[in-house]
């Protein structure tokens, strides 16, 4: 552990604190394969400069390195990315970029645990790396859009085909975006939002 | 070209409890006054569970002389609201370490939690609400 003493610690810039009135914080988590623009989208919407937690875990990946202070197994330290949009005075919306593969999930104790929803990042050149991820949220549960991050060499699919290629039910939405603009990631959690909202009102109905 | 093709996947029931978060020392007796923790999801697993990445932490004083460096730098980022997520960032400490140094925290009462989230199946529809006007304008 690298730590200095409080004096060298960074912390937030003047612009970065929340008020004092904020009292509820909400997280949205934006999952997606190696290298398919999560860094990038969290950097976009954020408010304040994107930030990374880490973790440790030991090579065999059971228990949150539960030999702190011993001398452990080779640790394998995995980081994730968020950042953080003021929603009003009370309520705080974090988002959070974290790596396809399920193993890593654990490390963050309740990660989907509360969280209103997932953005899956999918990159049409290496659409299947983004399948497992789909399956395990299904699996929990977790209601998700597809945010389909447009590179430039990449192939173009019509909207109803990646349906079917995704097998996906015709409610879940599935959006094209830049995720290097703040719009059009910002588009992409409305959408989300949105979704999640006709769930919750469907769910009341019945 | 068509693109690969995947198979949908059915809700499973929730799986088993998380293992016990971890223990920073062995023999050290649960947190004295751990019920303000305990009223977030009902769970009696000990308070450290109940920290989640987005809970908001703030300071209940300035750090006072017999604050150890680590919770000095707690109470001063904490001084308004910051996330445990963030104080984790900011101290470069890992996640898992940063609740175990909260929740010492809260049992000492030096720092208090702000929002303990509502963990439930679906979103409260006023929060989904206020969400989508706050995107709006951004
Ligand atoms: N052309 C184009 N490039 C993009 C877009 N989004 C991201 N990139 C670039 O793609 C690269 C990877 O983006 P990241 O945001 O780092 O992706 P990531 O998912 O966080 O990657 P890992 O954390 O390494 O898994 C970067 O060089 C980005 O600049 C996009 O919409 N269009
Ligand atoms: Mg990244």
């Amino acid at each position: 552990m690298d730590f200095k003493g409080s004096d060298t610690i960074p912390g937030p810039r003047t612009e970065d604190h929340l008020p004092h009135t904020a009292e509820t914080a909400v997280k949205i988590v934006i999952v997606g394969g190696f290298g398919v623009g999560k860094t990038t989208m969290v950097g976009s919407v954020s408010e304040i400069r994107p930030l990374t937690t880490e973790e440790t875990m030991t090579q065999a990946g059971i228990g949150v390195d539960d030999n702190y202070g011993s001398e452990s197994k080779t640790a394998t330290t995995v980081a994730m990315d968020f950042g953080r949009i003021s929603i009003s005075d009370k309520l705080v919306l974090y988002l959070f970029g974290t790596p396809g593969q399920e193993r890593f999930w654990f490390l963050w104790n309740g990660l989907f645990e509360g969280a209103l929803g997932a953005v899956v990042l999918v990159d049409t050149r290496r659409l299947e790396v983004s399948f497992d991820v789909m399956g395990r949220l299904e699996e929990r549960g977790v209601p998700f859009v597809v945010a389909v991050n447009t590179f430039p060499d990449a192939p173009r699919y019509a909207v109803e085909e990646l349906r079917t290629a995704l097998d996906l039910t015709p409610e879940i939405p599935i959006v094209e975006c830049d995720v290097r603009r703040r719009a059009s990631s910002r588009d992409v959690l409305m959408t989300l939002v949105r979704f999640l909202h006709s769930i919750a009102l469907s769910r009341a109905l019945t | 070209m068509t693109p690969p093709r995947r198979k949908r996947r059915e809700p499973k029931p929730p799986p088993p409890p998380r293992p016990p978060a971890p223990q920073q020392t062995d023999g050290e007796p649960p947190p004295r006054n751990p019920e303000r923790l305990y009223t977030v999801a009902g769970s009696e697993d000990g308070a450290r569970a109940e920290l989640d990445l987005v809970t908001l932490i703030v300071a209940r004083d300035v750090p006072q002389p017999a604050a150890s460096p680590e919770q000095a730098a707690v109470l001063r980022l904490s001084a308004s609201p910051l996330s445990v997520a963030e104080l984790s960032a900011y101290l470069n400490l890992p996640f898992s370490v940063m609740t175990v140094l909260i929740t010492e925290m809260i049992t000492a009462e030096l720092v208090q939690v702000r929002s303990p989230i509502a963990r439930q199946a679906v979103p409260d529809r006023s929060i989904l609400e206020a969400v989508m006007h706050g995107l709006q304008r951004l």
